[in-house]
């Protein structure tokens, strides 16, 4: 790891490495500033380095006004954001990211992700992230690797992960049985839902394909209730690769 | 290099630690100042003139303060220990684990930081003493080697205490452990010399590690006949030390996942 040997050389490792766990790892009692102080300390950056460190992260976190008071005043947000600043106070090049934005509001998710972002984009961080929000997979990662009951079941792309799965579907509500006997014939359709009118058809959701789907069936002079596109999320992809082995739970 | 720049690191962590959470401190030396003003007061009369050549209230408080200076010790380990346990639920030592600092650092911390506030309970404990009337009748040198031996064996106290505090599975566990620590005092010749016990308690309270200590720093801020009680208190404190260290280093380094 890093160009160390795990086991022969696990300080240059940890050195190399850092850790943000899923459980906050500040120190509650230490003011923010201090906690980010304590880690320049304990990575030997000196004191002046240490201290300018120290400031540069707060700014950038958008955590100076806090810097003052004890970490376990901090919201959920705050803390997280303060535990990844001092998870980077040593510049590490591999950092392992531990479910970073469960239980955050949006908003803080979305400071959490830019944050994310810009270290992989400005930075060069190789970042490890797990997560159980599969949106999140899709918006942060290069690559992604689905475990399953501890085993990695596939691994790529989104993109690629997206292709395992069959594509999305429009699903269409009819008003009355006659159009929707008339669309199931003429439109070849994936499913259909007798007791609600409703029709699955395959489409890949771009606005062409929508165009052409909405004059085939004013042509046929079908009036439909409610349409709604179905895209293929990695939600899809992850229900599909665990499928088999629920049952067995 | 390293192991003692990061445990001076961790030892300030730890002294911010206490002035951030002052409640601790106060506890350590409330329970010995109670005790204090209770036997000195209350029983003081009685068991002054219990000790023989005429005692009264001032030379019981005279005979009872070494024994209330341990039970200040013996204080200040229970809130180690409790110190030590409350830390390792905290996230911050996994993530001290998986960075490339000397791994001692963590303990050694608590220990230098432990004895401090131990050091500075025995010194509020003590001057409460002075107040109430206690007077030493020996001089610099002997209060210097009082000191010293105190230290030592805070140094083991502290260690093991450390080590009770990594070994307890939850906070609760941790802050009942020691207790028995606390009483270690009483069942020795802090309170009452020992001859006036009956015959297997008069053996153990001779032979416990806190008697040859109390007797050794009478000696030494009294004047009273020394015996082998220094080289004894040496001897225990030292052993308790090499143990609660070997001990708590074993625990500390142990896979975390217990």
């Amino acid at each position: 790891m890093a160009g160390h040997h795990l086991t022969r050389e696990a300080q240059a490792v940890r050195a190399a490495i850092g850790v943000t766990g899923q459980y906050s790892a500040v120190d509650g009692l230490l003011t923010g500033e201090e906690n980010l102080r304590l880690m320049a300390d304990l990575r030997h950056l000196g004191r002046s380095r240490g201290r300018e460190r120290a400031r540069e992260l707060l700014e950038r976190f958008d955590l100076t006004e806090a810097a003052g008071k004890p970490a376990a005043t901090y919201s959920g947000g705050m803390r997280r954001r303060l535990d990844l600043a001092m998870t980077l106070v040593g510049d590490p090049r591999i950092i392992f990211l531990d479910e970073p934005t469960t239980g955050l509001d949006p908003r803080s998710r979305r400071t959490m992700w830019q944050i994310i972002r810009g270290l992989v984009a400005d930075h060069g961080v190789t970042i490890f992230l797990t997560t159980q929000y599969l949106e999140e997979a899709d918006q942060l990662a290069h690559r992604i690797a689905v475990l399953n009951h501890g085993k990695m079941v596939a691994r790529g792309t989104a993109e690629e992960l997206k292709r395992l799965v069959p594509g999305g579907h429009v699903s269409l509500r009819f008003a009355d049985p006659h159009g929707f006997e008339t669309a199931s014939q003429g439109l070849r359709p994936i499913s259909r839902e007798e007791e609600t009118l409703t029709l699955h058809v395959p489409s890949d959701g771009g606005v062409r394909s929508l165009r052409a789907l909405l004059d085939w069936l004013d042509g046929a002079s079908v009036t439909i209730d409610e349409l709604a596109v179905h895209a293929p999320d990695l939600d899809d992809v992850f229900l599909a690769l665990t499928q088999e082995s629920e049952p067995a739970r | 290099m390293n192991a003692l720049h990061d445990s001076a690191t961790m030892l300030r962590r730890n002294l911010r630690h206490m002035l951030r959470y002052p409640t601790l401190t106060l506890m350590i030396i409330g329970m010995p100042i109670i005790f204090l003003l209770l036997f000195v007061y209350v029983f003081g009369g009685t068991l002054g003139a219990g000790l023989g050549q005429a005692g009264g209230r001032a030379d019981y408080l005279a005979y009872v303060t070494p024994g209330i200076i341990l039970m200040t010790v013996a204080s200040a380990a229970t809130a180690t220990a409790v110190t030590v346990a409350t830390d390792m639920t905290e996230g911050i030592v996994a993530r001290f684990r998986t960075m490339a600092i000397a791994r001692a650092s963590v303990p050694t911390g608590h220990v230098l930081g432990s004895m401090i506030q131990t050091l500075l309970g025995v010194a509020v404990v003590g001057g409460v003493a002075v107040l109430l009337g206690f007077r030493s009748t020996t001089g610099p040198l002997q209060w210097l080697a009082a000191l010293g031996i105190l230290t030592l064996f805070v140094l083991g106290l502290t260690w093991l205490s450390a080590a009770l505090g990594l070994v307890s599975p939850t906070v609760e566990i941790a802050s009942n452990i020691p207790m028995p620590l606390m009483f270690l005092p009483l069942f020795g010749s802090g309170f009452v010399p020992t001859d006036s016990m009956p015959g297997p308690l008069r053996w153990f309270a001779e032979h416990q590690p806190f008697t040859p200590l109390i007797e050794t720093l009478r000696s030494l801020l009294l004047g009273t006949p020394m015996g082998d009680n220094a080289t004894v208190a040496i001897a225990w404190g030292a052993g308790i030390a090499l143990v609660g260290y070997l001990w708590a280093r074993k625990l500390y380094n142990r896979d975390p996942a217990r």
